[in-house]
């Protein structure tokens, strides 16, 4: 590639999202923000217990109010959705019973927000409460009243993996300690709330439906399903949204609620939640507990792992079955140890349904994890960073589990932050209340088994090319804010060579962008920008050949930088884009190609069962060093600054590589510091965003940020993702680097300064305690 | 059938809106971000809370910061309100439009204009803020997607281009 051409610029620099200008100028339509003028207002009644059966259901009143167009309940849809196949087991609105407090009962469409919300007050709804329960251990107690009754001990799922010899492995071990952890169930909070607008047409029998979902295709499959339509009469549109995580990724209740009231009405219906009915919709991380017993050789070397992890996943399936399968599978894949057995157990629980969100599954593992290793390592005398140094994977290779690993950039991770963060210098010499920790971290690029296996591509991209010289790139790949479209758009310009601003996108419309699998599991570079370059590459060699029809020369000789084709270096025979396109475009119109990708069946992870889940084409690997100063008087945490390094294969957009590494870290600083979804009796404690307590821009350190490539032999341009393998590394580099400011391990997330105040007191006793037992003896 | 609740009393408005003055009927309970959403039709101004909470219905009412989500339309009488629509003008971006969009300060962009209005109020009353300046002006306004760290380079550039 030559200097000067449009793909070299676009490498250098990064470029800003391509959407970025409706976003700052408040142009870009969100889903409340879209025209509804016309539309009636929705309102859902959800239920007041954590555990009944519904004894009445008389809507007849709110019928009856004047300005009222539907009520429905779960009479109106006998059909359930969920995820996997084999777990759905929600319905859109309860039917003969409720299993969490929230949970959608009957909806209304009336004419404006007032009369829908009175039209609530009139449904008369009566309750026989049934045993509610609120934490893991308690829904698994014998004698339990089952929430699903085909699931004994409220058990959803239960996973029993080993690999190697683990007996062997701690027997040979010179230091075997095991420890148990608990992390508090978390939630996305995007800043937007869920909301969705749907449109029924009764003429001709088709709905439309915008709403602000991560898998538009889904949704489609979801709708039809739930309200038994042929899926050709729907279709999905994403507006912008303001932001995912994991919280849109499956199909949500109120939007097939919302579909449902705008065909019972045969017209508009607009939805908006509230932050309240936001949190309830949840499907976030669950509280876990996690056991883990790690074996470790003298000189850091790890021999066996084993580990058992209990997840109280809220009232429904949901993700729930690949949540507690990727907590296992995720054990592996960072580091190269030779056994590891798992156990897993997803359990039932009355409260919102967990689900996926940013790690899914991995991340309170991995804080386990690196958190004992961390301990082990002082035990040992050793430096943490030598550690992890002693466990390096060499890649290319296969993990235990069958897992496929070509492209490994943790050593290099490892330097960058050691080196930037002066560890060597610093680590052991802070000042009394300061410390430094690390840990490392992983994450897949994209499940290579979807979930929904169909033996389609895993990812199709269309490019429309027509005589205005413009290309169009046509995916469903949802842009959430994470910059996908700008991400397809810079694969286009550089596999072609040409301006960035001679291309848009159009993204996430069911009617008119090809299926995509979604934005979830950080599929969408790998398997999405692949696709694009392979479209690229398709409609360059059509313009080339056209070229090389126009300048009388082999195609093999044509070569276009910068928009201009032409033989050789010879100037005098350069033709401008235009020209070509115009030559290309004689005897075929508009011109249309598709590019594809598909995950090769060795990257579809073990035969064993459940081997799918963490199966990926690469993982992204990611080091950080997080310095905190602990205030012993108040047990406020300082996070005064935080160096990460990211191994993404390659950065297609710097930029946003850098934004993306720097908002996982920040998401698990609020997950390590203050963020907590407490239930009382299943009421949410915290369902507002000054109750949830997400770091503000008082709190957040700065983020020092180190793009590591490591070229993945089979990524676009060598990339793999970028967004979330840094999070989980957070909350285990907090916990250890308070461990070395005040000499304090902590087992549970979050750290919050009254645990920090707790400890200290204890430990001050327990001080008092010796000196006093001390002078007596 | 039962009688709905006769619907709250309307008042007229008089205010300065983006520059100019207008009139209209609202309700007396009328919030501010809904009066600007649904009334005038200025859908840059977000609801991303239950009330107070996060800042993104944040605009400028006589060049203050406020949150509109829990402001009375009617107590903006006589008085300039600004939104994120009158930032630009004729397709050129105010500086911290700029900057957010080349730094990256936004990234899903739903916080982004309360985020913009809150720091336009900061550098019109103080040109050259510190750090700590910025990161006291935006304290109010959550974001979930950046860690806030591109937000403090994009006010410091914008504040840098003047």
């Amino acid at each position: 590639m030559t200097a000067g051409s449009c793909a070299e610029t676009l490498r250098r620099r990064g470029v800003p999202l391509i959407d970025g200008i409706e976003k700052v100028t408040g142009r870009a339509n969100y889903t409340a923000d879209l025209e509804h003028q016309d539309a009636l207002v929705g309102r859902i009644l959800r239920s007041p217990v954590s555990h009944g059966e519904i004894i009445r259901l008389d809507v007849s009143r709110a019928r009856a109010l004047d300005g009222v167009v539907a009520v429905i309940t779960g009479d109106d849809c006998p059909y359930t959705f969920g995820v996997l196949p084999i777990a759905m087991n929600e319905y859109p609105l309860a039917r003969g019973r409720v299993r969490y407090r929230g949970e959608p009962v009957a909806a209304v469409a009336a004419v404006d927000k007032a009369t829908a919300e009175r039209a609530l007050d009139l449904i008369e709804l009566e309750l026989k409460a049934l045993p509610a329960y609120y934490t893991s251990d308690a829904a698994a107690a014998a004698g339990a009243t089952l929430l699903h009754n085909n699931k004994p001990g409220n058990i959803e799922r239960e996973v029993h993996h080993e690999f190697g010899d683990l007996a062997q492995g701690f027997a040979k071990s010179d230091l075997v300690r095991e420890k148990s952890f608990s992390c508090a169930e978390i939630n996305h909070a995007q800043i937007e709330p869920h909301a969705s607008l749907a449109e029924f047409d009764s003429s001709n029998g088709r709905l439309v439906v915008q709403t602000v979902s991560q898998v538009g295709y889904y949704l489609h499959l979801m709708l039809a399903r739930c309200l038994d339509m042929d899926s050709s009469r729907i279709r999905v549109i994403k507006p912008f949204i303001g932001g995912g995580f994991g919280a849109r990724v499956e199909v949500l209740n109120f939007e097939i609620i919302t579909a449902l009231l705008a065909r019972a009405c045969a017209g508009k219906v607009m939805m908006q939640l509230t932050r309240e009915e936001t949190f309830i919709t949840h499907r976030a991380r669950p509280q876990t507990d996690i056991w883990l017993k790690l074996g470790m050789k003298s000189d850091g070397r790890m021999l066996a792992c084993e580990c058992k992890v209990v997840q109280r996943g809220g009232a429904y399936a949901g993700y729930g079955i690949v949540t507690i399968l990727y907590a296992g599978a995720l054990l592996q894949g960072l580091y190269d140890i030779p056994a590891v057995k798992y156990d897993g157990y997803r359990i039932y629980a009355n409260l919102p349904p967990c689900g996926a969100m940013r790690g899914h599954g991995s991340v309170d593992v991995r804080h386990a994890f690196e958190c004992l290793v961390d301990r082990m390592a002082r035990e040992l005398g050793l430096d943490p960073f030598a550690v992890r140094r002693a466990n390096l994977l060499r890649a290319p290779t296969r993990t235990l589990n069958d897992l496929m690993v070509n492209s490994y950039g943790l050593a290099e991770c490892l330097d960058k932050v050691e080196t930037a963060s002066g560890w060597r210098e610093r680590i052991g010499r802070m000042p009394r209340g300061k410390g430094l920790g690390m840990a490392c971290s992983h994450y897949v690029s994209g499940a290579a088994k979807p979930i929904h296996f169909t033996g389609e591509p895993h990812a199709v991209v269309y490019l429309k090319l027509d005589f205005d010289g413009g290309v169009t790139a046509l995916t469903g790949a949802a842009d959430i804010g994470q910059g996908s479209s700008t991400m397809v758009a810079i694969a286009v310009a550089e596999t072609m060579d040409i301006s960035l601003d001679r291309i848009r996108v159009v993204a996430g419309d069911t009617a008119v962008t090809p299926k995509d699998n979604g934005a979830y599991s950080s599929r969408i570079t790998f398997m999405v920008g692949n696709a694009a370059i392979d479209a690229a590459k398709r409609l360059k060699a059509i313009l080339i050949a056209a070229a090389a029809r126009k300048l009388e020369a082999r195609a093999e000789d044509v070569e276009c930088i910068a928009e201009t084709f032409r033989v050789g270096t010879g100037s005098q025979s350069a033709l401008p884009f235009s020209e070509v396109v115009a030559a290309a475009l004689v005897d075929e119109g508009a011109i249309t190609v598709k590019g594809s990708f598909t995950c090769p069946p060795e990257a579809q992870g073990g035969k064993h069962r459940g081997g799918a889940v963490g199966s990926t084409m690469g993982f992204s690997y990611a080091a950080q060093v997080v310095e905190v100063t602990v205030a012993e008087d108040t047990g406020l945490i300082s996070v005064d600054k935080v160096w990460v390094a990211l191994d993404c294969g390659h950065a297609i957009n710097p930029l946003a590589v850098e934004g993306q590494i720097q908002g996982s870290v920040w998401m698990g600083m609020g997950q390590a510091l203050s963020e907590e979804t407490r239930y009382l009796e299943g009421l949410p404690a915290h369902a507002s965003l000054l109750e949830y307590r997400m770091p503000t821009i008082l709190d957040s350190p700065p983020i020092e940020t180190y793009i590591v490539e490591s070229n993945d032999p089979n990524g676009p341009f060598g990339a793999k993702e970028a967004s979330e393998g840094a999070l989980a590394g957070f909350p285990p580099a907090l916990v250890n680097a308070v461990a070395n400011a005040i000499g304090i391990d902590f087992q549970e997330l979050p750290v919050t300064a009254d645990r920090i105040v707790e400890a200290l007191n204890q430990r001050r006793r327990q001080t008092r305690l010796t000196g006093v037992l001390k002078a007596a003896s | 059938m039962l009688a709905t609740d006769p619907q709250p009393r309307k008042r007229l408005l008089k205010l300065r809106l983006n520059g100019r003055w207008r009139e209209d009927a609202v309700h007396e309970n009328e919030l501010l971000v809904d009066y600007l959403r649904d009334v005038a039709r200025l859908t840059g101004t977000k609801t991303g809370c239950d009330g107070g909470e996060c800042g993104a219905c944040t605009v400028l009412v006589d060049g203050e910061a406020i949150p509109s989500c829990i402001t009375l339309a009617a107590r903006c009488e006589g008085r300039h309100v600004e939104t994120i629509e009158s930032l630009s003008s004729q397709g050129r971006l105010n500086r911290l439009q700029r900057a957010f969009h080349e730094k990256l300060g936004a990234q899903c962009g739903f916080c982004t204009p309360g985020m913009i209005m809150s720091a336009e109020a900061l550098l019109r009353r103080n040109p050259d803020p510190t750090e700590k300046d910025i990161r006291t002006a935006l304290s109010g306004n959550l974001c979930r997607c950046t860690g806030y760290v591109k937000i403090i380079e994009s006010v410091k550039a914008a504040a840098g281009a003047i």
